[in-house]
């Protein structure tokens, strides 16, 4: 091969391979676009105001109404219970494993824990449904076959291992002196993990527990499972409520005409989704961006 | 010291190792539970006729063939579209691109992608692949949309393995005169192979037990065939299983428990290859 050849196949393999680079780019795009032009539909029908602030969802309903409010509360109540039981049970862990188990341990739970993670959100929501909310209604009175409870706990386990991963990265990261000046000021262990290493990797765990929020609004399957279908602004996690994602679950499973309003319903639901999770990626991504920095 | 006696301080700090033990104890028991949970539910539904059959308003005689085959060909179909272009992505961020603003955007942008909830991807597939570009509800439409979904995540593992060869393999090789292209293909690729498979089968076994986007594209949920090309209507197991455990009678929800038991073992098993590719690289590295 003569090198002019040579070099423009270089060239050219260069270019191609920016090409699938920005592709990536292309999809953001792509994801925007259709959010915006469909919500933009959306809009042009029902007043902003009554989708952000009006309380009685009921889009397929003959009297219909848009507000948001219940699939938004339903999201919180859910997103809320998953991480009351996954963000202390999550740091305990991460602590555990990154200031007191053995090496061994830690090489074998770590794993472990992140199959966690890797068990398809379907298979939560059948736990949910069929063993964990029968367990509960054991224990909780009133609570019905569908609630928010239920799969508000089996969505903190499956984001345990997120929180724990994260943060105990986070807590490894900080260097071994800080540790060393603690212990020879007489600390304990338990005082120097929770007075020193803690703190000082708080922005890298709080990235954690940012970037867990965000999957937890954004899980699907657990809720459209088990929390049942019903738009409701309640706080009450023993009665079936309905959140964005299960929403546009149902509509997607229903035989709504595409191109009707009802249908530009899922839409507009997804860009307030798409808006709140990227909002929390993005502060979860600075966020560890500034811990890299503190200890680089 | 007056403060607390060290025997008080010892107490504390056996409690919260004794803490750390229990929630860590916890969240493996909540593992095995489940695992526990469906094999118990399952198992016995678990037959050559479970996995030949058709699905069928009889919850004895359905089956799980067309969600079966739907799932590896939507898979198979995926990987085609999203492994080429994931790790030529990676390539070029990792190995070619200087530091300007264009790429610090991309990896920002990737970074971002990944953290998009995958009914997102559902709504795009919707609006872009099944409406716009007109694929309808087909096998291609889902692994066109599932590919997207992956594709952040098998940038992001590629660029790692990428990371992973030491420099002086490339200084090696440029110092005999390569190209930066034959650098790349006859050098770094090879001896990353191991750890952008581990990724890419990551990738993959997330994409097999996505649910959400494909009910948004439209996937079906009552299947009666194996789909025979890519313009083929389809349905996945996940779908298949949220599709029986939705149904009021038990005997649905053992067959859910039942097609639960073959996702999990497929997912398993590519779980299974990426460990022993993991090993076999760790091993050749050290």
């Amino acid at each position: 091969m003569s090198r002019r050849i040579r070099l423009w196949i270089e060239f050219a393999i260069e270019r191609l391979l920016f090409v699938c680079a920005a592709t990536s780019i292309l999809v953001t795009a792509g994801i925007i676009a259709v959010l915006v032009f469909e919500t933009y539909e959306f809009l042009r029908e029902v007043p902003v105001r009554e989708f952000l602030f009006g309380t009685v969802w009921t889009p397929l309903f003959a009297d219909a109404h848009f507000g948001v409010a219940p699939l938004v509360g339903g999201t919180l109540l859910v997103s809320a219970i998953a991480m009351a039981v996954a963000l202390p049970a999550g740091l305990i862990t991460a602590i555990y494993l990154s200031e007191y188990a053995p090496s061994g341990v830690r090489r074998v739970v770590k794993p472990v824990l992140e199959l966690l993670a890797g068990v398809p959100t379907v298979v939560y929501g059948y736990f949910a449904l069929l063993f964990v909310t029968p367990l509960l209604q054991r224990v909780v009175p009133g609570l019905a076959g569908f609630n928010a409870l239920s799969p508000g706990i089996v969505m903190g386990i499956m984001i345990l291992p997120l929180v724990s991963s994260l943060s105990e990265d986070a807590l490894h990261a900080v260097p071994t002196g800080l540790r060393e000046g603690a212990y020879a000021l007489g600390a304990t262990r338990m005082q120097t993990a929770l007075r020193v290493v803690v703190p000082a990797a708080f922005s890298g765990i709080s990235a954690a527990c940012i970037l867990a929020a965000s999957r937890a609004i954004g899980e699907t399957m657990i809720v459209a499972i088990a929390a049942g279908q019903q738009p409701r602004l309640t706080l009450d996690p023993r009665v079936p409520v309905e959140t964005m994602t299960a929403y546009i679950v149902q509509v997607s499973l229903g035989d709504t005409p595409s191109g009707t309003l009802a249908y530009r319903t899922i839409f507009a639901v997804g860009m307030l989704l798409f808006v709140s999770t990227f909002i929390l990626n993005l502060i979860s991504n600075w966020l560890r961006e500034r811990f890299r920095e503190e200890y680089a | 010291m007056r403060t607390r006696s060290g025997l008080m301080r010892r107490v504390g700090d056996l409690a919260f190792q004794a803490l750390g033990i229990i929630v860590t104890l916890a969240a493996l028991l909540a593992l095995a539970t489940l695992i526990y949970d469906v094999a118990h539910d399952g198992l016995g539904r678990i037959s050559w006729q479970f996995l030949t059959s058709y699905p069928s308003r009889r919850p004895e005689s359905a089956g799980i063939l067309g969600p079966l085959v739907g799932s590896l060909f939507v898979i198979g179909l995926t990987a085609a579209i999203a492994v080429p272009a994931g790790v030529a992505a990676a390539i070029y961020l990792e190995e070619y691109a200087r530091r300007t603003f264009v790429s610090r955007v991309i990896e920002i942008n990737i970074a971002n992608l990944a953290g998009v909830p995958s009914i997102i991807y559902g709504l795009l597939g919707l609006g872009l692949f099944v409406r716009a570009m007109g694929m309808g509800r087909s096998v291609l439409a889902g692994a066109a949309t599932l590919a997207l979904l992956v594709l952040p995540m098998v940038i992001i593992s590629t660029r790692e393995a990428l990371r992973a060869v030491p420099p002086s393999l490339r200084e090696g090789s440029y110092a005999l005169g390569a190209t930066r292209w034959q650098t790349m293909w006859h050098q770094v690729l090879p001896a990353a192979l191991p750890g952008i498979l581990t990724g890419l089968i990551l990738a993959l076994s997330r994409a097999m037990g996505e649910t959400a986007p494909l009910i948004t594209i439209g996937a079906l949920t009552y299947v009666g065939f194996v789909p025979d090309g890519i313009w083929s209507p389809f349905t996945v197991l996940p779908i298949q299983i949220f599709n029986w455990v939705s149904r009021p009678q038990a005997a649905f929800a053992v067959n859910a428990a039942a097609g639960i038991l073959v996702l999990l073992v497929l997912l398993l098993a590519l779980n299974a290859v990426a460990i022993i590719l993991r090993d076999r690289y760790q091993k050749r590295l050290a």
